[in-house]
């Protein structure tokens, strides 16, 4: 076994993920890409599982399967917070999202009056 | 070319495929189902490369519920159906930076490993991968717990607005 094809599968994996993340504009594709960079780090280390020999057997497979936990729990909350984005703005774009703070929408506003109300 | 070699290139090219797919279709629900295809190759990689848990845990996590959840996401964010010309931003730099990191890291692994064959070691069975977890990885795995645990609660808060509002 090469393991030279798994860890240029993983690099070009990683690569399109990177460029997923700066390209795209729509959170859940955004969401998509980091998906896909974590699964190259699960195949880099699964091939490196293979190829190293340590003290501790099985080390890159056990921190596989941790990663993968990682990432449920990040797309849990990911789509927590791209959820409670599109209630307050009715709109997923990650470049249009204010990053100072003071100029919510005034959708908000209303729905603190209908709220308090 | 042992077996081994030539399903992990088929394998893998058909990652990348439909991993670009993924990062460039206009379709949002095509985009989750090419993740779909991506992830699958994944687990069969992990199966050629002996580690048999992971590939499950893989198939049954990420296709069985990233997916599923990405795909709520694009339903309940009301995502045409159709093709959608927005889903854009201006392409060069982010070509520039993932083409760079991507062939960069690859360059540098081509380098490292080019001639190296390695036999392929004892299966990752769920018996010895248990082993390891609770035996030499205990602590992470509590660890991960309490992750998972925060993960749920700060899900919970931010998909109920009224938790933390001042009457």
């Amino acid at each position: 076994m090469r393991p030279v094809i798994p860890y240029v599968t993983a690099a070009l994996l990683f690569g399109l993920g990177v460029y997923g993340v700066l390209r795209r504009r729509n959170a859940v594709l955004v969401l998509m890409a980091v998906e896909l960079m974590l699964n190259a780090v699960n195949l880099v280390l699964v091939t490196a599982d293979t190829t190293v020999r340590a003290t501790l057997p099985h080390g890159g497979q056990v921190f596989a399967l941790f990663v993968i936990v990682l990432a449920a729990a990040e797309i849990g909350v990911g789509l927590a917070i791209v959820l409670a984005l599109y209630r307050l703005r009715a709109n997923v774009a990650v470049d249009e999202i204010p990053l100072t703070g003071d100029d919510a929408p005034s959708a908000t506003a209303d729905e603190d009056q209908v709220v308090q109300a | 070319m042992t077996v081994a070699d030539v399903l992990l290139a088929a394998l893998g090219a058909l990652a990348v495929g439909a991993g670009v797919l993924v990062v460039t279709t206009r379709h949002l629900v095509r985009a989750g189902l090419y993740l779909v295809v991506c992830l699958g190759a994944l687990a069969g990689l992990y199966l050629v490369l002996t580690a048999e848990l992971v590939a499950w845990v893989q198939v049954l996590i990420y296709v069985g519920a990233v997916v599923v959840l990405l795909l709520f996401a694009v339903m309940l964010t009301r995502a045409p159906i159709g093709a959608s010309d927005d889903l854009d931003r201006p392409g060069w730099p982010a070509a520039l930076i993932g083409g760079g990191s991507g062939l960069g890291l690859a360059v540098l692994l081509v380098d490292a490993f080019r001639w190296t064959r390695v036999d392929l070691p004892e299966a990752g069975t769920a018996e010895r991968l248990g082993t390891a977890v609770f035996g030499s990885w205990v602590l992470p795995f509590e660890v991960l717990s309490i992750l998972l645990l925060a993960a749920l609660v700060g899900a919970i808060v931010l998909s109920r607005p009224e938790i933390g509002r001042r009457p």
